[in-house]
């Protein structure tokens, strides 16, 4: 299958932000200070993780206006771009599972059976019922996520194992477990996603060839159904999920140029046709 | 079998799985409210309990430390993971005057009301080792003395008989828990191989007296005048002479 376009800038991207985050402590150049759960961009602009709020406001400890502005400013970019673009486009994590989904197809393994993707809500409340229940952000002492970005900017220790452990889990015990199941960090955004005004859509889906690409290559596959082969049920052709990340491999992958980049609106079947041919007439 | 039954069945088994998993996290998160003995918070830092819920693990408070003694503990160390610390015996707290960690806390979880750093209460230097002690043992160390930010109102030098020689006195380094930071410069500093002083927890390292005793000749200082006027005097047992 090919490479594509987009998933050369994700790469682009997922490796930019890590190195903004690692020329301060590596070369002293300050552009970004902190980590993915609170930063400061030329000590102006503050980012924060509204997930790690959430946890926090729920230990009834009411953060400093910076940390609620930092997280309103992400919010608000997410719901924007859609939310799990921050599990394509940005978490570090998203290359260690592609790597491994890359490997388990290259080795042609079969075994271990997929978990539910509802798993990962109930993770997502699990996390958030503790914080209120310990009085602390106990899924913080062990998220491989903010461990493996923290160990990056910060220095490993003990966290490779941990991310070793989900690396094997991906490959060996059950297909996109991490990403695609089990992590709570994506569940939170891809809530913030459900609303989220960029999404793709299969504009010319009636060019669909059967083949079968976009769902081999598509980390939440369940998606695509909908948009795709729900004309006849009167489904519009914007892939609504909130679950898709937005990583654009159908994009890539997609020999009869079926899907691309578009909005939530205009989510009708006819404008299926439409859309498809203002594109052809520009 | 029917979509409900199905349905609760389903959220049956996530909910006892995810359930396991949760408990699990959370008693490893109250084995983790501990704060080893030899960590040491950075100042303005919220009681331990607090600390945890409000500290997001963002590492700025590290960033902006100039002598750069903090680090986020990593998962195989003893406290709650990505949390700031420092060692005083390897590097202590060198008290900024303006505490940068502070203002660059994000959360409060380092608490913007401390401005002044005098104030800060990061744990409390006590003296744990009277045998190795150079100044017990009756020397002119004096080192914690000296080096303390705080001198002669955090650390003093009590004199004391040397009953040993018989003719000498003992300079004894007495730590004022009202006036101690906790910086660590001391437990530092201290020459022996392992520091005969050292920063400890203020809630480990503090007693507490009856929260109804008053001491008397306080309450007379105070009041100006005798509480209990005509208490019989009784005889002192002076040691017969020899």
């Amino acid at each position: 299958m090919k490479t594509g376009k987009y998933l050369l800038l994700r790469r682009a991207s997922q490796l930019g932000i890590l190195a903004l985050f690692l020329l301060g402590p590596l070369a002293g150049i300050w552009i970004v200070k902190g980590t993915l759960t609170f930063s400061y961009t030329l000590d102006t602009l503050p980012l924060a993780d509204p997930y790690v709020l959430a946890q926090s406001l729920l230990t009834l400890h009411l953060p400093e206006q910076k940390m609620l502005l930092g997280a309103a400013i992400v919010a608000a970019f997410y719901l924007l771009v859609g939310g799990r673009v921050y599990c394509s486009w940005v978490c570090p994590m998203n290359m260690v599972t592609d790597a491994a989904a890359w490997l388990r197809q290259r080795l042609g393994l079969r075994m271990g059976s997929a978990m539910p993707r509802s798993l990962r809500y109930w993770i997502l409340a699990m996390t958030l019922v503790l914080a209120l229940a310990t009085g602390t952000l106990a899924w913080e002492l062990v998220n491989p996520v903010s461990m493996l970005h923290r160990g990056l900017v910060f220095g490993m220790g003990a966290a490779w194992a941990i991310v070793a452990a989900v690396f094997l889990l991906d490959v060996f015990v059950s297909p996109r477990a991490w990403c695609g199941h089990a992590c709570p960090v994506g569940a939170f955004y891809s809530l913030i996603g459900r609303f989220s005004l960029v999404r793709v859509a299969a504009v010319r889906r009636a060019q669909c060839n059967d083949c079968m690409d976009c769902y081999a290559v598509c980390p939440e596959p369940q998606v695509i159904t909908p948009a795709l082969k729900g004309e006849a049920k009167g489904a519009g052709p914007v892939i609504l999920s909130p679950a898709c990340t937005n990583c654009a491999r159908c994009i890539d992958v997609c020999t009869r140029d079926v899907f691309e980049f578009g909005t939530r609106f205009g989510n009708t079947p006819g404008e299926t046709i439409r859309l498809a041919e203002a594109k052809e007439l520009q | 079998m029917s979509d409900r039954r199905r349905f609760l069945l389903d959220a049956a088994k996530m909910a006892c799985g995810v359930g396991v998993l949760g408990l699990g996290v959370g008693l490893y998160a109250k084995q983790a409210r501990a704060l080893p003995p030899d960590a040491v918070r950075p100042p303005g830092a919220l009681a331990e309990g607090d600390f945890l819920g409000a500290c997001i693990r963002c590492g700025l408070c590290v960033r902006d430390c100039p002598p750069q003694i903090l680090s986020l503990a990593r998962p195989e160390q003893p406290l709650a993971t990505g949390t700031p610390f420092f060692t005083a015996r390897t590097g202590p707290c060198e008290m900024c005057e303006h505490i940068p960690c502070v203002k660059a806390c994000p959360t409060g979880a380092l608490d913007p009301a401390l401005t002044d750093i005098t104030k800060s209460k990061m744990g409390l230097a006590v003296l744990v080792d009277e045998e190795t002690c150079l100044n017990f043992l009756g020397l002119r160390c004096d080192v914690c003395y000296r080096v303390c930010p705080l001198i002669d109102k955090a650390i003093t030098l009590e004199p004391q008989h040397n009953v040993r020689t018989g003719k000498h006195t003992r300079f004894i380094p007495t730590v004022h828990s009202d006036a101690c930071t906790g910086c660590g410069i001391c437990e530092k500093s201290c020459v022996l191989e392992a520091a005969a002083i050292k920063v400890i927890p203020f809630p480990l390292a503090k007693g507490r007296g009856g929260s109804h005793y008053r001491l008397g000749w306080e309450e007379k200082r105070k009041a100006g005048r005798e509480l209990v006027p005509g208490l019989i005097d009784l005889p002192d047992r002076l040691p017969e002479p020899r």
